[in-house]
């Protein structure tokens, strides 16, 4: 047909915009590179963090006293040891697994306590957001509209309801989880998460704490790691909220 | 009118419960819309006004069965509304519709307003590109040439430009009644006067039937061709457009129409007709609701409401002071 052949052209001719929500969303986040660039470097930290155990070059726990404090870029050890002589790339690996299930250091590492830890601190924050989102975008003339029209409940959350409170669900998801990484790095800092010599961040940089005259560079690697994780999540955060975001 | 009515509304009543405190606990009832009953018969405009809160929009929600009245019948087409099924409701309602007020909250910031005209037909089975290409037809009778607008959002659009999408969504299931709510009041006057036309327009070449519900007199006078008063949740009086406009009958109404704004300087008044807010609908005043602002209250209208009298051909008032001049009208005397 003549009309729907003419149809792209004449949208770009009216700057319309591309056709489904989702599709503009990912749109607009590929023409953010703040948002491209965090994005990548958390998928890294987690694929990195996942591989651990068949990335790190060595035992994260097997340590040489010959070799304590190693530079960065000693031979064999490509970021120093540590103050016990361990290999400071695989325990950044291992610590990053350890960090990235957040408050599990807490209770002590197994799925089943990361699993129970992170439902209880995070989960009734999220369901508290979700529902007041919802409570908002239920009362809006559009659900009645879609009601009046016959739309059954299942037609009406998925076509107008999810798109609008997903959003600022993710966002404030995405808020908890860089939070819940300072929080758990924080906590073993103190000594009150894992147990040495289980290699994680927070516990990494208090123990690296006195060795940081002989060599500055190795203690700050673990507090390096912590900042840029953290960061990472808050700027795919951001991103995330300004392509999510449509004007009312 | 001896046409079998197309709705029947009888004694509609919804009370929202007011709750407070950990449980919940209901200390007051809002009396929304107490004890309604109207026709509106084939093809013509009834038109439902009154102050802000009177109940006017409960009524349009409660008709359409987006909220459950607690008392009341509503028929469309002899076919009860309240006891339909689920799927006879499904039915039904693409046969009533309903255009809303805020053309901002009422269209789905996420949905290009193609496909929010397309949804409702996609609710009811039709196939996307036959919903497509009526959604499409629709929106460019509305004057939103769909080429352009189509695959707009929203937010991309002006308030009269929504309100458009908002009318070509009621009408893509072919409904025989619509209900608006207010439809044009939250336009400028020159987009309101384009809504207007349009409907007006619509109205003749779909053969639709409306309730137009507005607290703007001029346009409930302009575009009805009947006319029922509301005042706190309440029916004070209805009648043909004409006879309300030259022969108020009720205070209130009379006050309605001499607080309308006219060009004539003859018409204009000193001082308000109307002084005051309409009283808390949580606490309505006993008898007549109105009494507490009417200028001619006598004692009993603290009594006892007064009911709907003929006062005319299809024109009835709820008032004391036409009493006698009903009964003299009465055909049984």
């Amino acid at each position: 047909m003549a009309v729907t052949t003419a149809l792209p052209r004449d949208l770009d001719a009216a700057g319309a915009t591309p056709i489904s929500y989702w599709r503009t969303v990912a749109w607009r986040l590929a023409r953010d590179p703040a948002t491209l660039v965090a994005g990548a470097l958390l998928g890294l930290i987690v694929l990195s963090a996942l591989l651990a155990p068949w990335l790190a070059p060595y035992d994260p726990n097997a340590g040489s006293i010959r070799l304590r404090l190693a530079p960065v870029g000693a031979p064999a050890h490509v970021l120093g040891t540590d103050e016990q002589g361990r290999d400071m790339l695989s325990r950044l690996l291992w610590g990053g697994r350890m960090t990235l299930v957040a408050v599990s250091g807490a209770l002590g590492p197994g799925l089943p306590n990361t699993l129970i830890s992170l439902s209880i601190v995070f989960v009734p924050r999220v369901v508290r957001v979700a529902e007041s989102a919802t409570v908002q975008v239920k009362s809006l003339e559009y659900i009645a509209a879609a009601r009046a029209s016959g739309a059954g409940v299942p037609a009406i959350v998925r076509h107008h309801l999810l798109a609008n409170v997903l959003g600022p669900i993710l966002v404030f998801a995405s808020t908890q989880v860089s939070l819940s990484i300072i929080l758990a790095a924080g906590l073993s800092f103190l000594g009150l998460g894992v147990t040495p010599p289980a290699a994680e961040w927070g516990l990494m940089l208090n123990t690296l704490r006195q060795s940081i005259y002989v060599n500055a560079l190795v203690p700050a690697l673990p507090g390096l790691a912590i900042f840029v994780t953290s960061m990472a999540f808050n700027l795919l955060s951001d991103g995330l909220r300004d392509a999510m975001e449509i004007r009312t | 009118m001896s046409a079998a009515p197309l709705l029947e509304v009888r004694g509609l009543r919804k009370h929202f419960p007011l709750r407070s405190g950990v449980l919940q606990r209901t200390h007051a009832w809002v009396r929304a819309v107490d004890g309604v009953s109207f026709d509106v018969y084939p093809a013509e405009t009834l038109g439902i006004v009154g102050e802000s809160g009177c109940g006017k929009s409960t009524l349009a929600r409660l008709i359409l069965r987006l909220i459950e009245p607690d008392a009341g019948s509503v028929r469309f087409a002899g076919e009860d509304v309240r006891g339909a099924s689920a799927d006879r409701m499904k039915r039904l309602r693409r046969d009533m519709q309903l255009v809303f007020q805020d053309p901002h909250a009422s269209l789905n910031p996420r949905l290009t307003i193609e496909d929010a005209v397309a949804f409702s037909l996609l609710v009811h089975g039709t196939s996307r590109a036959v919903a497509r290409e009526r959604a499409r037809a629709l929106l460019g009778r509305v004057g939103l040439e769909a080429r352009l607008y189509g695959r707009r959002y929203p937010h991309e659009l002006s308030g009269g430009q929504r309100q458009r999408v908002n009318i070509a969504r009621a009408l893509v299931l072919d409904p025989r009644l619509l209900v608006l709510d207010e439809p044009a009041s939250a336009l400028d006057k020159s987009v309101q006067a384009q809504v207007l036309n349009l409907l007006a327009d619509l109205k003749a070449e779909r053969a639709l039937t409306y309730v137009f519900i507005s607290h703007d007199l001029n346009v409930i006078e302009y575009v009805s061709s009947r006319v029922l008063v509301m005042y706190l949740g309440e029916i004070v009086e209805t009648g043909t457009a004409d006879a309300l406009a030259q022969a108020p009958k009720h205070p209130y109404t009379q006050a309605l129409f001499a607080s309308a704004p006219s060009l004539d300087p003859d018409r204009r008044l000193e001082r308000p007709p109307l002084s005051g807010d309409p009283p808390n609908p949580i606490d309505p005043p006993s008898g007549c609701r109105f009494r507490t602002r009417c200028a001619f209250a006598m004692p009993r209208c603290a009594e006892t409401p007064p009911a709907l009298r003929a006062v005319g051909e299809a024109h009835d008032v709820a008032c004391y002071l036409y009493e006698r001049e009903a009964i003299v009208g009465a055909p049984t005397g």
